[in-house]
């Protein structure tokens, strides 16, 4: 079998904050094949971008990698030099922010901080002239579908719509991203007609290039109509991963279970009772399964840790209801 | 679209604001009405004028023109003129709880001040008063001395709903109330409007840009584009029959996850283009330059709002005013011709 681009094994990481040690991603598991796209579904605070964020290795300065290896091209980045790291995120990996407005510096032009990523990712050359690399910023500006490229690079972000602005953003990360790219929530604050355009357009860029993705969202369906295989994230853990199709037709964790009802459906047939309670604090997370607090299937042995089920055909749950 | 009988009227609403930059017209003579006991619902992209709909008739902005009445009152003015007892009447749920809760104020204080400008209770009473309200949005007691920043997502909102039925409202506009929550709790807070409004018979305005949520909350619902409603049906009919392109563009980019839901979807009105700001509207139908049916009278005359079934308005010029509603089944085929 072909070496996986990026592979995290047992990861854990936390926050130190004034009460004490947050404790949030509790043995993350998940591998992601080259040209393959994968998804992260949960809700907020369940650690989906931290998890990308260690994976960057750009974790805020409180946060502490209590132990995991994360492999990507057959070198562990935990271990990896600055330098090394500098060279794997300037030409191989990137990632794409929920917020536009906030990832873009609103006191520099968008060709100003375009054509900057241009130079730093090495695309066209050690010692380009300006105009090979304006040249190539309008490229990628094209690439990301924006009309008049040549008046967006004198733009200020602020002169840009919100779907203008997560398209200069996916310009950015095409600069730099070769192999892997992280979407951290690219439609959320978007129009659902805006966001559909942005999925459309970053489909069609990451499989003509032949990239990875990983697209971590809290939207469901958004996720169902992009990725191949799904991980299911609950407080800090991952609960399930599926192949996307089987998830819909087949959700075994009770919580992804939940999940799935609580979405309110286009055909109607009202809403359904949703998740009773909430994330429990992560200051003193439960010993064994995350969500044995708010489960209706909770049974004594669920607080100790369950072991990860695999099912067949690609599909694993953390739950003791499928055995250990 | 307004009955006699309906509890809120809004006719020819229009709204503008001077900006340095030009006049811009956020609503631009919109008019429905509200029945007792219903959910109406205003659905549109960000930009729409929807929001400001909904502030407009609980008297945040008074209205550039119009009339809105209110139980056969004229609430027309603005807020600081409203008679007080029909203040009371109308109130919000906005939908971001950690800017609409004051982070300063313990959960008592807050719902404490729509008690006691009412005057609605006095002494001793306020305190039951505030336990009261806690009960029915199902906080503990002991939370009464937190403050808001204390509280998850959708307890917080629950205590933003507590304020405005605080005052026994008969109409509450909910401006995407649920927007800023997960879906797990999006549920819980929808089936606790649902609640009270079955308990005390109350009419909602419910605002908001998600339609399968729209689909399962709303009995009529109208859509806006650019300041101007284009649509209006009942909810089960705005979702099988949809006349406008652009409701069928918002559509068939909602993103689902049944097979169900999928067949639901017009045949794909792909979505292409972005609002336009409400200062420089495009002529004529303001949605033409996005529209897959565009004809050549469209970016000359704004179509007028017509009855194309009984129930079902549409302002379209593929739907023309005449057109006998027998034929108005196949208004979806009409529609596929033209592309």
């Amino acid at each position: 079998m072909e070496q996986p681009l990026l592979e995290v094994r047992d990861l854990h990481v936390s926050y130190a904050v004034y009460q004490g040690l947050l404790k949030v991603i509790d043995g993350v598991e998940f591998s992601v094949a080259r040209r393959e796209k994968v998804g992260v579904i949960g809700e907020s605070g369940c650690g989906k971008t931290t998890t990308m964020k260690s994976i960057m290795r750009i974790l805020a300065n409180n946060a502490v990698v209590e132990g995991g290896v994360i492999t990507y091209k057959d070198r562990d980045l935990m271990k990896i030099s600055s330098h090394d790291l500098t060279v794997l995120r300037r030409t191989s990996m990137s990632m794409i922010f929920q917020d536009p407005t906030a990832a873009l510096n609103p006191v520099f032009k968008v060709g100003d901080q375009l054509q900057d990523v241009v130079r730093y990712s090495k695309l066209v050359g050690h010692n380009p002239t300006d105009k090979e690399v304006r040249s190539k910023a309008i490229e990628l500006l094209k690439a990301a579908a924006l009309p008049e490229p040549a008046r967006i690079l004198d733009s200020y972000p602020f002169q840009l719509s919100g779907g203008m602005r997560q398209r200069v953003c996916i310009a950015l990360s095409l600069a730099s991203a070769q192999d892997l790219l992280i979407a951290d929530e690219p439609g959320t604050s978007l129009d659902v007609t805006i966001e559909d355009q942005i999925m459309r357009l970053l489909k069609g860029i990451v499989e003509e290039k032949g990239l990875s993705v990983i697209l971590i969202t809290h939207s469901i369906g958004t996720a169902k109509g992009f990725v191949t295989k799904m991980l299911v994230m609950y407080a800090g853990t991952i609960v399930e991963e599926s192949p996307t199709e089987e998830l819909f037709v087949n959700p075994l964790h009770p919580y992804t279970q939940l999940l799935l009802k609580a979405v309110p459906k286009l055909t109607g047939g009202g809403i359904p009772e949703g998740i009773g309670g909430r994330i429990p604090s992560y200051l003193s997370p439960p010993p064994g399964c995350r969500f044995v607090n708010r489960c209706p299937f909770a049974m004594t042995k669920c607080q100790s840790k369950p072991p990860f089920v695999h099912v067949g055909n690609g599909h694993k749950v953390a739950c003791f209801l499928y055995g250990g | 679209m307004i009955l006699q009988e309906d509890i809120l009227q809004v006719s020819h609403l229009k709204k503008y604001f001077k900006t340095s930059r030009g006049l811009v017209r956020a609503v631009d003579d919109v008019s429905f009405g509200v029945a007792l006991n219903e959910t109406f619902g205003l659905v549109g992209e960000s930009g729409s004028g929807k929001s400001t709909v909904g502030h407009i008739v609980v008297g945040i902005y008074s209205p550039t023109e119009g009339k809105i009445t209110f139980s056969g009152r004229d609430i027309s003015m603005g807020v600081g003129r409203r008679p007080k007892d029909l203040k009371k009447e109308l109130q919000i749920v906005f939908q971001d709880p950690a800017s609409s809760l004051n982070p300063r104020r313990t959960i008592r204080q807050i719902l404490e001040l729509p008690v006691r400008v009412h005057g609605l209770a006095s002494g001793d009473g306020v305190g039951r008063r505030v336990y009261e309200i806690m009960d029915r949005i199902e906080l503990p007691h002991e939370y009464a001395d937190r403050y808001p920043g204390e509280l998850g997502g959708g307890e917080k909102q629950a205590v933003a709903i507590g304020r405005a039925l605080a005052t026994d409202p008969s109409l509450v506009v909910l401006d995407e109330p649920t927007s800023a929550l997960d879906v797990s709790i999006q549920a819980k807070i929808i089936n606790m409007l649902l609640k009270f409004q079955k308990e005390y018979g109350l009419s909602y305005l419910f605002i908001t840009h998600n339609l399968s949520l729209m689909r399962n909350v709303a009995q009529r619902v109208a859509i806006m584009y650019l300041g101007k409603v284009r649509e209006l049906a009942e909810t089960s009919e705005f979702f099988s029959n949809p006349l406008h392109p652009y409701t069928k563009m918002l559509l068939s980019a909602v993103p689902v996850i049944t097979p169900e839901e999928e067949k639901m979807k017009p045949e794909k009105v792909v979505s292409t283009g972005e609002i336009s700001g409400a200062i420089d509207i495009p002529p004529g139908c303001s949605f033409h330059p996005r529209c897959p049916f565009r004809m050549d009278i469209c970016d000359k005359v704004d179509p007028p709002m017509i009855e194309y079934q009984e129930g079902h308005y549409v302002s379209c010029h593929l739907f023309p005013a005449g057109v006998p509603s027998a034929s108005s089944g196949s208004g979806s085929k009409s529609s596929s011709k033209d592309k």
